[in-house]
This record gives C-alpha cells, structure tokens and sequence, in this order.
C-alpha cells in the first residue's frame, strides 16, 4: 500500500500515521520523518516558495515508493509533499514506512527522503525582505542517495 | 515539441513554457539545448552551463545523447532541491 500526495494544502502528521496503520495487525512499527522550513534568515521575515513539476512529481514519488516496498517489503508507505509559499515552522513533507519490524523501517524511511532529495522535481525559493534565491543541490544529498545504489 | 522550464531557468528565459518547431539538426536533448542557446540573451544566460540542467523527456529524466521528437514533451531544469 502506497499513499503519495502532492498537495499544497497543510496535513495532518498524527491523523496521517493513524490512517496507515488504522485496521493492521500485520505492523509492527511506523518510521516517520517530518520535514519544516527553517528560519534561514533570521531576520523573522523569511518565506520559501516550492515549485514543482505537475504530473513528473507524482510519477517520481510513486516510483520510489514503490522501490521501499519492493525493496524492504514493507506493509505500508506514504508520502506527502507541499508545494507553494510556506513560512519557517510550516510542515514541507511526511515520508513514512511501516513494517514488520523496526530495521526496515528505518532504512526505508531513509531512502525515502535521500532519493525524494535527489529525484522528486521540487524547487526551492528563499525569500527574505527584498531578497530571494533559488537554493542549490547540495553534493552530501547525492551522497546519500548513491549510498542506496544496489 | 513542447518545452517547459522550471525554477531559474524559467526565470532567465522569461516564460515558463512554450511550443517550437527546431530544425532537423535537433534530435536530441544535446542539440536542443545548443539550438535554444542561441534564441535570445535569456535562454544563453539560463543555457550557459548545460552540466548544471537537467532534462525529463515526457516526464522521464533523460542525459545529453538521449533522443527526441516533434511530440514529445521536454522539461529543462536545475538540479532538484525538494524534502
């Protein structure tokens, strides 16, 4: 079972878990990793702005939910990502894996979040007063998607 | 073809997509981007370091060799910065 959302609308984190597991009895833990816009600037004004790629985003995070799955057969995965104009402390994504057991949990939720940081078509915009930059692709975000490569 | 940019890129060039018809000599990813290059001060500046774009063909990433057709639906970008 895999739940992917691409919304810009704010979710729920709780009512998100409880729905993953709501009626399993096959599940023996839920990793989660919640994802929030940082005051980058300081300055209390700051704003980020994501744009995505209709259409590619979906298709890229269906895909590698379904890599966990196939990869750590898990019992459940979900993925929520925001899109638009967040203020720091917003809630960005929600990766969450639910497995037998607490190993394949984790490491699944891991690779969720490195290849979603190397492959999902999202863009970030920082704003702060009168000035705005597009941040860069960080080299240790690759490096921790290749530790993945099989 | 259609042809969609996102982030600085789609700033630099100043629309955020557009339809083209390229000449014969364009058959993959490469030559299109050596062909918009030459489009107008924007696209040079947005084009100038083909290393740093990355390129989905119908919404499949796709590397410089990789081939394309009036059809197709091609997206120019930097590199992803999402999560």
């Amino acid at each position: 079972m895999a739940i992917v959302r691409v919304q810009a609308a704010d979710f729920d984190t709780g009512a998100e878990l409880d729905a993953l597991t709501r009626g399993r009895r096959d599940v023996g833990g839920v990793a989660s990793f919640t994802g929030l816009v940082r005051d980058f600037g300081g300055s209390g004004d700051a704003a980020m702005t994501l744009e995505h790629y209709p259409g590619m985003t979906e298709r890229e995070l269906e895909a590698i939910a379904a890599e966990a799955v196939q990869r750590w057969g898990l019992q459940g995965v979900l993925i929520i990502h925001r899109y638009g104009r967040l203020q720091p402390g917003d809630r960005i994504v929600l990766t969450a894996a639910a497995a037998a057991h607490r190993q394949a949990a984790f490491d699944a939720c891991m690779f969720l979040m490195d290849w979603l940081k190397t492959r999902a078509p999202f863009w970030k915009l920082e704003e702060t007063g009168d000035e705005r930059h597009w941040v860069e692709a960080k080299a240790s975000d690759d490096d921790a998607a290749a530790k993945w490569a099989k | 073809m259609k042809l969609i940019y996102f982030a600085w890129l789609r700033e630099r060039i100043g629309i955020a997509e557009e339809t083209v018809t390229p000449p014969a000599s364009v058959t993959d990813v490469t030559s299109l981007i050596e062909w918009l290059k030459g489009r107008g001060p924007g696209y040079a500046l947005a084009l100038a370091k083909p290393e740093a774009i990355r390129v989905a063909v119908n919404q499949q990433y796709r590397k410089g060799p990789a081939p394309i057709a009036a059809s197709d639906e091609v997206a120019l970008f930097p590199p992803v910065t999402g999560g």
